[in-house]
């Protein structure tokens, strides 16, 4: 039983025609790895599952309804994403961009509670900036303002994650960090789509894959039928080499010489 | 900085009371000084005649109408900040006030009535507004600059109109050529309108503050997060040019209320709209008050049209929140 399901949807990218129809169907505890080249569309396949574009054709359901008939607040209480590039034009802390994630729970005359704050607050401890917490998210690092994002989606705490680039601005440490709390989520019955431009996190992490091609054919699948050389190299028009190790395949670009 | 809870009464309690104060000074400063002892009398119905058609027919009405005109500006400003995701958004630099103002002009130079005339106002703000995001948004998104250029141009059309049409009009209608360019609360006789309109928008603001603080992190944020974006949008631009509308047809174009403000309670208070748009209100309101005494006391006894105090305090705030946002 799907979550989240497409029926013959073709997302909206602009000056490209065709593309495949996709009819993907996301069960609770699966982990989606989105690939592609830049300019595949993955950034607008994700806006379009979360119902903030309209697609070209086909729909998307939430749990057998379509979007569409839904009000954005009932699809709010059940979808979350994190988006690629935010927007502070006004200056808020971080404890206080966190609690927005709970805004779709609220009436609008009800304030937050202090059940309200202590998720909050719990999510920033779980991303490892709870010291952050009076901090205005204007002063922070590029890494600090992806993970205040990630944890405004942890305190929606949704269903279903919609993740553009999780890994965005991140060191390594907290690259792993952030990947073992999506495997988390997922484990405790969450549904999880990533967009990533790293095929070893992919491999590591994810167990479904959907491959974005430039001319908007798509293939999707389980990991082991797709991250594979022969169908990676012509995704990306790039020759790799693979290495296993702890049981997962590791690919690495092999820098060609006109 | 975080407000919990209904921490947000206490700092609207200090900009309630000090709008009270300024309030009692406007009340008591002018060509004749009254002192509290004065004031209390005539409140009590027992002062001197002079004192009393002093405080009842000019000060009070003047004084409660730059209160409202204040606190108009401020929300108008506030809210268009919001919706434009841009502390420089103002009623009066993005051209709205210059539209109310034509709308106004064109209706009472057509000899209409007042309410047509306030309609006329409101009309003409609300399709500046129009012209000017329409315009500025064009391909892409709103980017400060080309906001602030398109309003800026916008407004300086507006104020060319003005004077064409002061011009070709009765040589004796020429002194309110300030008024409209300007603004001035010399003629402000009727308070009780606009004030009943502060309130009621307060009133209807109130539930919808926290959908505003996310609406303020971006349109596809607050959807994502349950926001109804458009018919919010809609509302706002509608509410922000019914307000300058009001403000406009009460003491004509005053500038950088509404940009003046909103910015210094962000500093003193944060950004949390449940507390800045009422606060907006009371001390837009007392900022006005204050300014309008100042003006009419400072090279007494001739008058400052209010408009001149505020531009200089608005016009420092304006280059300086330019000058950090780049």
């Amino acid at each position: 039983m799907s979550i989240l399901s497409t029926q013959q949807l073709v997302v909206d990218v602009p000056n490209r025609p065709g593309g495949t129809p996709l009819n993907l169907a996301i069960q609770p505890g699966q982990v989606w790895g989105v690939l592609g080249p830049n300019g595949a569309g993955k950034t607008t396949l994700l806006h379009t599952l979360a119902g903030l574009r309209a697609p070209r054709s086909g729909s998307v359901h939430l749990n057998k309804t379509p979007l569409v008939s839904l009000r954005r607040r009932q699809i709010a209480q059940i979808l979350g994403i994190v988006f690629q590039e935010r927007m502070d034009s006004f200056p808020a802390t971080v404890l206080e961009t966190a609690l927005i994630g709970r805004h779709p729970f609220l009436s609008a005359w009800q304030r937050e509670s202090s059940a309200d704050y202590a998720l909050a607050e719990q999510a920033l401890a779980r991303l490892d900036i709870a010291s952050l917490n009076e901090r205005l998210v204007s002063t922070l690092s590029g890494g600090e303002r992806q993970r205040v994002a990630l944890a405004t989606v942890l305190t929606q705490a949704p269903a279903i994650w919609l993740v553009d680039e999780p890994t965005n601005h991140l060191d390594l440490r907290h690259q792993s960090a952030v990947m073992a709390l999506m495997a988390e989520q997922a484990a405790s019955g969450r549904s999880v789509v990533m967009c990533l431009h790293d095929l070893n996190l992919a491999a590591r992490w994810c167990d479904q894959i959907l491959l974005l091609y430039p001319n908007g054919e798509a293939r999707w699948g389980p990991r082991s039928e797709l991250l594979v050389t022969d169908v990676l190299e012509p995704l990306y028009n790039q020759r790799l080499a693979v290495a296993e190790i702890d049981g997962a395949p590791v690919f690495v670009p092999v820098h060609q010489r006109a | 900085m975080s407000q919990r809870g209904g921490r947000s009464s206490m700092p609207l309690g200090l900009l309630a009371l000090a709008a009270f104060i300024a309030l009692l000074l406007a009340l008591s400063v002018g060509s004749a000084s009254l002192s509290i002892a004065q004031l209390w009398a005539v409140a009590q119905g027992q002062g001197e005649l002079l004192a009393s058609t002093l405080v009842w027919e000019l000060r009070l009405p003047r004084a409660l109408s730059a209160f409202a005109v204040g606190g108009l500006l401020a929300v108008a400003g506030a809210l268009m900040q919001v919706l434009l995701r841009n502390p420089l958004a103002d009623p009066y630099v993005l051209g709205l006030s210059g539209g109310a103002s034509i709308g106004a002009l064109a209706a009472m130079l057509a000899g209409l009535g007042s309410l047509l005339v306030s309609s006329a106002a409101f009309a003409g703000a609300l399709f500046s507004t129009l012209l000017v995001f329409g315009l500025a948004h064009g391909r892409g998104g709103w980017t400060p600059a080309r906001l602030l250029l398109t309003g800026v141009v916008v407004a300086s059309g507006w104020g060319a109109v003005i004077t064409l049409m002061l011009a070709m009009s009765p040589a004796e209608r020429l002194p309110g050529m300030l008024y409209w360019l300007m603004g001035d609360l010399s003629y402000a006789r009727a308070p009780w309108p606009p004030l009943f309109l502060l309130l009621a928008v307060s009133l209807v603001l109130m539930p919808l503050g926290r959908s505003l603080n996310v609406l303020a992190r971006g349109a596809p944020q607050a959807a994502a997060l349950g926001v109804n974006v458009r018919p919010l949008e809609w509302g706002i631009y509608i509410l922000a040019s019914l307000l300058t509308a009001a403000a406009v047809t009460t003491a004509g174009s005053i500038g950088f209320v509404g940009l003046v403000v909103p910015h210094m309670l962000r500093l003193l208070l944060g950004n949390d709209q449940r507390l800045i748009l009422p606060a907006c209100a009371l001390a837009g309101g007392t900022l006005l008050v204050l300014a309008d005494t100042l003006a009419r006391t400072m090279i007494a006894p001739e008058q400052l049209p209010v408009g001149v105090i505020t531009a200089l305090l608005g016009v420092p705030t304006f280059l300086f929140l330019l000058h950090r946002s780049r």
